[in-house]
């Protein structure tokens, strides 16, 4: 076998606006981190090492949106660096809970937190990675789920297709043989348009789903908006159910503008 | 050799801390000219984008600032709503609440003692070229962290923004039998945190104690989490209500920062250093035997002994974890349910990192009208650029690249969180 074949393959860990927890889930993975290390060359990946390999790499993991000048450039190069680029959790897919901004005055936002606003330079909207750049696969999540990151990388250094589901929570709810919070207590659940991947966290928790990993494959957001009515929520409370940690993926955002508008 | 005198330490991507930050140092000979612990997080807008939300989502949304501390977010946010509306808790809940709290410090204490701290003091550049010499130290700090991770996954559904802390209690607590699972891995955890004690105390320690103001909670009876006076070791002596009048954010002209002060004495420390310095006395037993057994004891100045520290307050998690569950009864109720009415209300808890505090004004439906949040890096900011002049003036004869390093694990000694930081700070860009 020649030098080449046995090299490890290089793997790159880039951070944007977001809160550091989707990339922390490999270092949460304990019992697979140190399988995981020894499979792969972990080249850049500042949360952990001091070392930090120059490109190009393998694979590209992105965790966050991107929310300024400097991001949108930079994000630009990274792409140019990875050969496969997989963007990871909520932030980074659609815009983080960040791109709540996207509905408001940015300026204005500045001003209310900052006492200098002058000095802040931010983009008037938080959006995900995919609208800058291709990307090869997305992992939903807010967070992501550790079990879906193992299974996406290995999926991914084996050269097959990731287990992955884009079915609803509520197939999951059915798994764990949940009670539905929704039909037996009246309590609003996104789990309807919710893609899969959590294990069905809130409902078993007594809680309806709040849309951590986005809208599943094509969701019926407007017969669920129409079934929260029924339970007794306002458009301004429908509103808000869909802008959470997902607000500016497409499904989600045409639901809460058209609760708006109402 | 390059020594550093008259030369620049300039470290453009920090590693081994949470979020993205730079370190900037510039010598006029072997005097230290310029220090900036600069900070290009994008910022994220938490307080601007919360306005109009419900009281009831202000945990979940911010526990969004940081993935590392997300409890920490959903106590402080918890209680500042809970004294915005007037709510009184079961004290079966305040006690699961301690125990929840308990697995953020496991998780995070064993994080960064073991993977991010312990590598600067073995010449390890992180732990992956640690594990290769030190293998079973790996694999015992990795299951630690698991321990106090299960704690929060079972708690909360999940490590990482877990799902069942509300205001007025939780969405579902656990069974007495559910917790009593725990116990074992504990007692292993308790163990493994005396001998982390014992090992953190043989690491090497430069001589460096800058004269700190530290400030912590106090509680009359127990070592701090979520209640308790604000105190320092220089008379401060107040309730969360009134922390505005006494800290203030100023604008720093060299760094372009905004940093958190005592309006009366400028910079001083929170966190870990803090904590055991100002609640000695409170520590379980055995964890301040373990210190005293390694010569620790108040006041310990030595920033780079707070390894040493938060060994010890894993100690203290672990027994104190083992204490919640045997004592546990469930409540009556999960949670006490909340009327939407007016209300302003502040409150304080002990983030792994220090103080993070919270400030919250209600309208009459309940929504949010104003939003402070003030995380322990923003505060510590300040006090990590003073230690920063200071140690880099003894560092003035070292080669470059050595007192380089050196600077960053006297960074790395605070934990910053820089992604908390972030939503209030100031972004430099530091690259050229």
């Amino acid at each position: 076998m020649s030098s080449k074949a046995q090299r490890k393959p290089k793997i790159g860990v880039f951070k944007f606006a977001s809160c550091d927890g989707c990339q922390l889930s490999l270092l949460d993975a304990e019992d697979e981190l140190l399988a995981v290390v020894g499979a792969v060359e972990i080249a850049y990946f500042p949360e952990a090492s001091r070392a930090m390999a120059k490109g190009p790499y393998d694979i590209g993991l992105v965790e966050g949106s991107i929310t300024t000048h400097h991001d949108a450039q930079r994000i630009q190069d990274i792409r140019r660096q990875c050969k496969t680029l997989i963007i990871i959790g909520a932030c980074a897919t659609a815009g983080g809970i960040q791109a709540l901004r996207n509905w408001q005055d940015v300026d204005e936002f500045v001003r209310a937190v900052y006492a200098t606003p002058q000095y802040i330079s931010t983009l008037k909207l938080s959006t995900p990675i995919a609208e800058h750049v291709p990307v090869d696969f997305e992992l939903r999540g807010c967070p992501i789920s550790k079990q879906q990151l193992i299974e996406l990388i290995s999926a991914t250094l084996a050269g097959r297709k990731p287990n992955i589901p884009h079915y609803s929570v509520c197939m999951e709810c059915k798994r764990k043989a949940n009670v539905c919070i929704s039909v037996a207590r009246g309590i609003a659940c996104l789990g309807p348009v919710t893609q899969a991947g959590c294990g069905a966290l809130c409902p078993s928790y007594d809680r309806g789903c709040y849309g951590c990993f986005g809208p599943m494959e094509s969701p019926n957001t407007e017969s669920l908006t129409a079934q929260f009515r029924i339970l007794g929520q306002s458009d301004v409370q429908v509103t808000r159910a869909f802008r959470g940690f997902n607000a500016w993926a497409w499904e989600f955002r045409k639901a809460s503008e058209e609760c708006e508008r109402r | 050799m390059t020594t550093s005198a008259g030369k620049t330490i300039r470290v453009d991507t920090l590693a081994r801390v949470e979020g993205e930050g730079s370190l900037y140092i510039k010598y006029a000979g072997e005097q230290v000219a310029e220090v900036k612990f600069g900070i290009y997080e994008p910022p994220r807008l938490f307080e601007a984008f919360m306005r109009g939300r419900h009281f009831s989502e202000a945990p979940d949304i911010t526990s969004r600032i940081c993935g590392i501390c997300p409890i920490a977010y959903q106590m402080s946010a918890i209680h500042a709503m809970e004294r915005a509306l007037g709510i009184r808790i079961d004290p079966a809940v305040r006690l699961l609440r301690r125990l929840f709290y308990c697995g953020e410090w496991i998780e995070s204490h064993a994080l960064h003692v073991y993977m991010l701290h312990a590598p600067d003091f073995l010449g390890y550049q992180d732990v992956i070229g640690m594990a290769k010499d030190h293998r079973e130290v790996v694999e015992k700090a990795l299951r630690l962290k698991k321990i106090g991770n299960s704690i929060v996954q079972l708690m909360g559904g999940r490590e990482i923004h877990p799902i069942s802390a509300a205001v007025g209690g939780f969405h579902k607590v656990p069974t007495k039998s559910r917790l009593r699972e725990l116990v074992e891995d504990l007692q292993w955890a308790l163990e493994a945190s005396l001998e982390t004690v014992r090992w953190t105390a043989t690491l090497e320690f430069p001589n460096f104690e800058p004269d700190y103001e530290f400030v912590a909670l106090r509680h009359p009876e127990e070592y701090p989490f979520n209640e308790g006076r604000l105190v320092s070791n220089r008379g401060l002596d107040i309730d969360a209500e009134a922390y505005e009048d006494h800290f203030a954010e100023v604008h720093a002209k060299h760094s372009n920062a905004l940093q958190s002060v005592l309006r009366a004495r400028g910079s001083y420390l929170v966190g870990p250093l803090a904590r055991f310095n100002l609640n000695f006395d409170k520590l379980p037993e055995e964890a301040r035997q373990a210190a005293l057994d390694v010569g620790l004891k108040p006041p310990v100045r030595n920033p780079f002994k707070s390894i040493v520290v938060r060994a010890v307050e894993l100690v203290f998690a672990c027994a104190e974890a083992l204490r919640v569950i045997r004592e546990y009864e469930p409540p009556a109720a999960a949670r006490v349910e909340a009327a939407n009415c007016a209300g302003t209300g502040q409150a304080i808890t002990e983030a792994p990192r220090g103080i993070l505090y919270h400030r919250y004004a209600l309208d009459e439906n309940g929504l949010i009208v104003t939003a402070k949040i003030v995380p322990p890096t923003s505060q510590n900011q300040k006090r990590i650029e003073d230690d920063l002049r200071e140690y880099a003036t003894q560092l003035a004869t070292w080669p470059l690249e050595e007192a380089t390093w050196k600077c960053e694990q006297a960074v790395r000694n605070y934990d910053p969180c820089i992604s908390c930081a972030t939503h209030f700070l100031k972004v430099v860009i530091e690259r050229e």
